[in-house]
Parts: C-alpha cells; structure tokens; sequence
C-alpha cells in the first residue's frame, strides 16, 4: 500500500468521526453527513488511484460499471422513498452492506496464503457478513408488511442458539482442520449464517424492529472491520469499529427507551402472539365524540398537546396537524406535541416526519419535559399511538409493555384517541386509556377526520 | 497460548488501534439527543458502507479471466455503492428538513 493511498485512509477516518461527531447536534448534522460523505469519496477515488501494480482495463471498467449503477440506484431509491418508509430503508441498506462484506470473503478466500490471522478474519467477515444480508432483508420484509409480524416457532430459542453454535463451530474445524480448508466447506458455512440470520429475525415482531435494525447496523460495522483487519486497511477499521461501537450503544439506548433488555429482545420477542398477553379489558364502555364538538372545545381551551404517533404518518396527516396547530395558535390556544422517545417506528422518527410538514423544532417537547405538563393541559389529542400512552406500562405487571416509561396523558383533563378502530396497537396490547371516563373516541381515519376539524375550526 | 501471545506481540499495535476507535464511538454517539437518533442510525450505516473499498481492492488483484470471481466482486462493489450512496443521501434527506427550521 503506497503512502498516497494512507493519506486518503487517514484523511477518511478522521472525516467519519468529525461527521458522526457533527451529526449529534442538530445544527452541525447536515454538514457532518456531508463530510462523511467526501472522505468516503476520498477513500474511494484514492483505492482506485493509487493502487500498485498492473490492472487490465476490463477491471477498472467493471469497478467504474458496477459504481455508476450503483450510484444511480442508490440516488433514486434515497430521493424518491417516503419518509415513512425510513426503516424498511435503512434495513436495506444496511443489507446490501453486509452482503457486500460477505462477497468480499468469498472472493478473497481462494487467494488466501496460510495464514490463521488472514483465514479467521475471511471467515469472521463471511458469517457476520451473511446474518447482517439475510436478517436485514426480513427485517425490511416485515417492516413492509410483506411477511407477517412475528411467526413463531416452537423451541426457537433452542433452535436459534444450536444453529449459531454449529455456524461457530463448522468455523473452528476450517481455522483448526486444514483438510476442511476448501471452497465447499466455506460455501456451507455460508448457507449455515444466511440461514441463522433468517432464525434470527423470524421470531422478533412489532415493536422491537427498530432495535434489531439497530444491532444488524452495528453487525454490519463489525464485518467491515474485519474486511479493515484482513487488508490492514485504516479506512475500514476506523469506519467499521465506529459504527460497530456507535450502533451497539444505540441499540442499548433504544432498548432502554422501551425499558427491555437486549436480551428480552432477542430471546423473549413479544408483538406476534396477542393472544393472552396483559389483561384485556373486560368490556368497559367506550364514549366517542363528533369532530363539530371537538372543534368547540379545543377552540376554547387554554392549552393542547397533541401526541402524534405512527398512525398519524400512514395517514399522511403530519401537515393537517400542523394546519390545526397554527389555527389554534391563531385563536389564542398554547399548542404543545408530546414526542416519546419511541414515537413512530425508529426513536427520533416522529420529529423527522413532523419536520417535513414545517412543525416547528420548538414545539416539539420529549417526554420528561412534557410529563409535568399534562396536569394543566385542557385538551390531549392523541393521534396514531397507542402503546406510548398504555397505562398499562405503569400499573399492570403483568403486561408485556410493564415498565415502559409512557406519556401521562391521563393527567389531562380531556384527552381525545383518534383511532381507525378499536384494533389493538403495534405491541397487540389492550388499552385501558380508551375506557377511561376522561376518554373520548374519535373514530376514522387520521387525514380525513383531521381535515373535517380543520373546517369546523375554520368556521368558528 | 503461544499463538495468542505471539499473536498479541505482533499485533500491539492494531490492538490499541481497534480499542481506541470502540471508545471513539462510545464517545461520539453518546451525546446525541434523541431527535436525531434516526438520522445518526441512517448516517452510521452509511459510514459502515465503507466496505465498498475492500470491495474495489479485491477486485483490483483479480485476474481477468477469474469468471466467477470477477461477478461476485462486481456484486460487492454494486451493493457496497448502494450501501454508500443511498445512505448518505437518504441522510442527507433527512436532516435537510431539520435544517429548514433554524
């Protein structure tokens, strides 16, 4: 490696820990990407460039073929998808990383001399690589409704932890064996982590998806690395570990969010069976309420938060609740939103959609700040969320979500649920707040009901 | 344990290296607030598509004849581009709106 293409390396590195450094505070975040963005291009052109040694031009060709599609591919998929979309992206993306890792270690494996450090890291690659591809797909195929939420199979865990100790193990016997150092060995190991990879997400449903996103992100991190370690490659490394390190405490503090433990998460999955999870309600009456009514009463309250939820983005409805924000605003009422740290599907989700229908970033209060509030707030509109305002999480032990930190929306002195219908939300929970006597229904879908109260208002 | 030390002995170096960067990212990440947790998952990903350049470096000591291998690194580096591009500027997507309001 030439001392040009260290320099790249080195410039590279340093730009991914100034961008992840930047992208922490909301005004330095754009630029950060951004920064990331030219070392990585640094470190691109630089490989290319600087390499030693002869390289027929049906090589550079196909690097440069292969970069333009991508390139290409990449661009429009990135511009065109909806934010809502955000999860299922980020999970595909993240795929195509680990598969490339993957592919990586298959091409390089034929041309490894015998050398353990090289071999372990080939392998390392290939697993991480592979159950990264192959978990993140089913993870895209279940955020995109394509696959059912959660499927469950008997004895999973035992299943799941057998076929991760085989993979292990079929990886020993190459490092250890050298008779079991061949091309069909590898291709074997390989099946065996698509397969563990599949096992993996299978079992995990509903509400734990962003933090299985979160951890194949750091998976992938992690075979980058050891594609970093094989060639001793600084750029990979410092990206690898980085993102390795970063994605690991970011799981944690999603999980912590949701008050689970990793653990929980991976081996006690909940979301799929509803089935006699928590304590469904024993048939307590339902009070709903006419958008003419609600127009009245939110017109002349003092103050109203509203907690947006996924629901309010399947809808689309972030702009007509801006429309109603400002409309109260306009009449004299003090308008708040109460984001949980898990509104929407990824924590944070909630405040990149209401960003895109121009809210207000000061607006937007978190859930300890917005907490005390509820008590001197006239009106709560609830709009698509439903597990972030479960009392259940607070006095049901034996709820699946017990000890999940919620919004104390109850404290208010009215609070309106917009919901489609009386379906249970993404965890597959029964919520007693319905039945609260404070609590009134408003049944329909979030943009037209929300569009009907924009008139009412309008026509007080 | 003779391998592991001389393993240790002759990749010191790489051992601090590696360490150092887990705490870089510890560091890094842990005062991000909550609002911008999924631009930085989405960022982060991208950074991890850094894999591309492994990619683009197997397919440089590649023969011109190894078929097969030639269309699995042809593979890697499209993916690897996906991996970089679509995340950068999907991020870039993102925090483009936060940008708007201050």
């Amino acid at each position: 490696m030439s001392a040009l293409n260290e320099i790249c390396y080195f410039i590279a590195s340093m730009t991914f820990v100034i961008g992840l450094r930047m992208m922490g505070n909301p005004k330095t975040a754009r630029k950060g990407n951004l920064i990331g963005a030219a070392g990585m291009l640094v470190a691109i052109i630089g490989t290319v460039l600087f390499h030693k040694g002869e390289v027929p031009f049906i090589i550079y060709f196909l690097i440069g073929f292969s970069i333009l599609i991508g390139t290409l591919i990449g661009w429009f998929t990135a511009r065109k998808v909806a934010m809502t979309k955000m999860p299922e992206l980020v999970s595909l993306f993240n795929g195509m990383g680990g598969a490339c890792a993957a592919l990586i270690s298959l091409v390089e494996y034929p041309h490894l001399s015998n050398q353990t450090g090289s071999l372990i890291a080939v392998l390392a690659g290939l697993i991480i690589g592979s159950v990264s591809f192959s978990g993140s797909i089913i993870a895209f195929l279940k955020l995109n409704g394509t696959m059912s939420k959660a499927i469950r199979i008997p004895s999973s865990n035992i299943f799941n932890t057998a076929l991760m100790l085989v993979t292990i193990g079929v990886a020993t016997v190459i490092v250890l064996n050298p008779g079991f150092n061949t091309l069909p060995v590898v291709y074997c190991l390989l099946l065996l982590s698509l397969l563990y990879g599949v096992f993996f997400v299978i079992p995990i449903g509903g509400a734990d998806m962003p933090v299985v996103i979160s951890l194949l992100n750091s998976f992938t991190g992690l075979a980058a690395a050891f594609g970093g370690f094989l060639y001793g490659n600084k750029a990979m490394l410092t990206g690898g570990i980085l993102v390795g390190s970063a994605g690991t405490l970011l799981t944690v503090i999603m999980c912590k969010a949701m008050n689970r433990s990793l653990s929980s998460v991976i081996f006690g999955a909940f979301g799929g069976n509803s089935a006699g999870l928590g304590k469904t309600s024993e048939g307590g009456t339902v009070k709903d309420i006419q958008v003419t009514d609600l127009s009245i009463l939110m017109n002349y309250s003092k103050k109203v938060i509203i907690v947006p939820g996924y629901g309010l983005a399947v809808a689309q409805a972030q702009h007509v609740i801006h429309e109603i924000e400002l409309l109260l605003e306009s009449r004299g009422v003090e308008v708040k939103y109460a984001i949980h740290p898990v509104a929407g599907r990824m924590p944070g989700h909630m405040n990149v959609l209401l960003a895109e229908s121009s809210v207000d970033y000061s607006k937007l209060s978190e859930m300890e700040e917005i907490n005390p509030e509820f008590a001197s707030t006239d009106v709560v509109l609830v709009v698509g969320a439903n597990d972030v305002v479960n009392p259940a999480a607070k006095n049901d032990p034996s709820s699946p979500i017990y000890g999940m930190p919620i919004l104390d929306v109850e404290n208010a002195t009215h609070v309106i649920v917009n919901k489609r219908s009386m379906n249970a939300g993404y965890a597959g929970i029964e919520n007693e707040l319905f039945y609260n006597n404070k609590t009134s229904m408003l049944f329909g879908d979030a943009k037209s009901v929300l569009t009907a109260l924009v008139n009412e208002l309008k026509a007080l | 344990m003779e391998m592991i030390l001389t393993f240790i002995e002759q990749n010191v170096d790489m051992i601090y290296f590696i360490a150092l960067s887990i705490f870089v990212g510890v560091e890094v990440i842990g005062h991000v607030p909550a609002v911008l947790h999924t631009p930085l998952m989405s960022g982060a990903n991208a950074i991890h598509g850094v894999v591309i350049v492994g990619a683009i470096h197997v397919m440089l000591n590649l023969n011109s004849d190894d078929y097969l291998l030639l269309i699995l690194g042809f593979l890697a580096v499209l993916l690897g581009t996906l991996n970089v591009v679509g995340g950068f500027v999907v991020t870039d997507r993102m925090l483009e709106m936060f940008k708007k309001k201050n």
